[in-house]
């Protein structure tokens, strides 16, 4: 009886956070140019606008490129991070990696904003490149979050095993510590791409005048009539964001099972 | 004999503690040159006042006079505070009993299912989901359109947008993983015996769960309250989006100090006030949850 009640309450709450994403392809599909109900014909003439407006495409382009970037630098990072984490001791560890991991619990205006300061101050132009900087910020805790589960997951003894049969502590690291958390260093590689290419406010700060993608939305949002659009893109991206995890997901498990682990969650 | 070995283990851990060094380095130092600068930035810019273009780097509290003496500002910081601590509140209540139902009623191997599915959501577009919100709460919108047609209402409420409740409701939503993820964590690490036991002792249900679950959850919650409400206190966007002038907050008025008023000065005092505000804030629940817990031992 009470478990029935509970699992009620469950299904609710998850109608409650699927609602938003239920919505946005039935406006997707919609032919009236209001996003309200009730709704009018078929067409999948947003779509078509999707891939034919320039700004767009230019926007997703910068979003594309600054992702990339970030995922790269923010995974090397979180390497560097996770490796000294998990396998060495030295003076003010917990400090030091606290500090690193700050940006996670910071309100993100006020990392947007204290780099537009300096910015300014250092007389040095808004654009991509400092995108990338901010984001590399917010998306290396992420990282190393997902790496030091990779690192604490993977056996002591295969490496010293290497060592001991005469590799170079360079070519233990690659032939045996690489290909072992491999699949987190995917695995981080998708989520620091996913934040990135969602992030708006440090983008919006600091784009200048080459705008990523959410900062372009946020323009048109006020635009009544170019909101379509925008549901078309968003359902899109959706797609896309579910197409990435669902990969995430399964190299997360193929390490797993490397590292002969039981699989105990999910991601975070 | 002695020496020479002290002094060979004191070579060897600082080799050991060097390749540790060496390691953290670049992140270390590239978070001393983003992080830790722009805040001390901003620190300083808070003492400093403008004037249109320049800036006059006499240090001064004429800033935090102002801020603290404006009712506007005032009101923006204290309204922050009361959405995000009603976010937070809201958010982790709605959240445990998902987290519970997870982790007690669910079956090992589809855990995880379950989490990805709760996930999902989360990993659309921060603005769209915003945006639809507003759609979802509009005048004519289907909460609306449902409640007429069920003739729980006469007329379509009119407060649910443009208002603070429409910044927490969509707030609640999007930080709802959060919340929903460090509390399930701190259940799972429970030890299932402690409850056969409890019930053994001839406790309720109830009794069970307030007295074995609710407090070795404890951590898992406080992280969770932590984890909602310092990022919502800083949120531009839903404010912008659904907040209507009633639900402005904090983060928008800093944005305007910045792009629109030419107040860098102002803009870095609100937000150094904005901070301040978060790490008391947290720093009170953080000793309370811990009275409490330590509070439950010693009984």
């Amino acid at each position: 009886m009470k478990g029935q009640g509970l699992k009620a309450y469950v299904i609710l709450y998850l109608v409650f956070l699927y609602a938003p994403i239920l919505l946005l392809p039935m406006f997707a599909f919609n032919s009236g140019t209001v996003i309200a109900f009730p709704l009018q014909g078929f067409t999948t003439g947003w779509f078509v606008e999707v891939f034919t407006t320039k700004a767009l495409i230019e926007a997703t382009r910068n979003s594309v490129f600054i992702a990339v970037s970030v995922a790269i630098l923010s995974t090397c990072f979180g390497l560097f991070a996770a490796r000294a984490a998990t396998r060495y001791n030295f003076p003010a560890k917990g400090g030091i990696l606290g500090f690193v991991m700050l940006p996670l619990v910071l309100p993100e205006i006020i990392v947007a904003v204290s780099l537009l300061v300096v910015l300014i101050q250092a007389g040095l132009s808004t654009g991509i490149w400092s995108v990338i900087a901010g984001h590399v910020l917010i998306c290396t805790p992420f990282s190393i979050a997902i790496l030091q589960g990779s690192f604490a997951n993977m056996d002591k003894s295969l490496e010293e095993a290497a060592v001991d049969l005469g590799e170079t502590p360079l070519s233990t690291f690659r032939l045996v510590t690489l290909p072992l958390v491999a699949p987190g260093i995917i695995a981080s590689l998708l989520i620091c791409f996913t934040i990135s290419l969602d992030e708006f406010i440090i983008a919006f700060f600091l784009s200048g005048n080459e705008p990523t993608l959410p900062v372009y939305i946020w323009g048109l949002l006020r635009f009544p009539a170019r909101v379509p659009v925008i549901m078309a893109l968003g359902t899109l991206l959706v797609a896309l964001s579910i197409i990435l995890l669902i990969t995430a997901e399964y190299f997360r498990r193929r390490g797993l099972r490397r590292a002969g682990k039981r699989d105990v969650g999910g991601f975070l | 004999m002695a020496m020479a070995r002290s002094f060979d283990l004191g070579r060897f851990l600082r080799r050991e503690e060097s390749k540790g060094l060496a390691l953290i380095a670049p992140p270390f130092v590239y978070a001393l040159l983003l992080l830790a600068a722009p805040l001390a930035a901003i620190v300083l810019f808070s003492f400093w006042t403008q004037d249109f273009m320049t800036i006059n780097r006499t240090f001064t509290l004429d800033n935090y006079r102002e801020a603290l003496s404006d009712p506007l500002y005032m009101e923006l910081l204290s309204r922050s505070l009361r959405i995000s601590l009603a976010v937070t509140a809201i958010t982790v209540l709605l959240a445990f009993p998902v987290a519970y139902f997870v982790s007690f009623h669910v079956a090992p191997e589809r855990k995880s299912l379950w989490l990805f599915l709760i996930t999902i959501p989360f990993w659309t577009s921060y603005l769209i989901r915003v945006f639809l919100w507003r759609v979802i709460l509009a005048y004519d919108g289907p909460v609306n359109g449902t409640l007429l047609g069920l003739g729980l209402i006469e007329e379509p409420l009119a407060w649910i947008l443009y208002s603070a409740n429409s910044v927490v409701i969509t707030l609640a939503h999007a930080y709802a993983p959060f919340a929903i993820l460090p509390i399930f964590v701190s259940l799972e690490k429970i030890d299932r015996a402690l409850h056969e036991a409890g019930r053994d002792l001839g406790e309720s249900r109830v009794m069970v769960f307030l007295r074995v679950t609710l407090p070795l959850a404890m951590p898992g919650v406080l992280a969770a309250v932590l984890i909602v409400f310092i990022p919502t206190i800083g949120d531009y966007v839903t404010p912008r989006l659904v907040g209507g002038s009633d639900g402005t907050m904090i983060a928008n008025m800093i944005q305007t100090q910045f792009m629109r008023l030419n107040n860098a000065p102002m803009g870095a005092t609100l937000s150094v006030l904005a901070m301040l505000m978060v790490g008391i804030v947290s720093l009170v629940m953080i000793v309370l949850t811990m009275r409490w817990t330590g509070g439950g031992k010693s009984k």
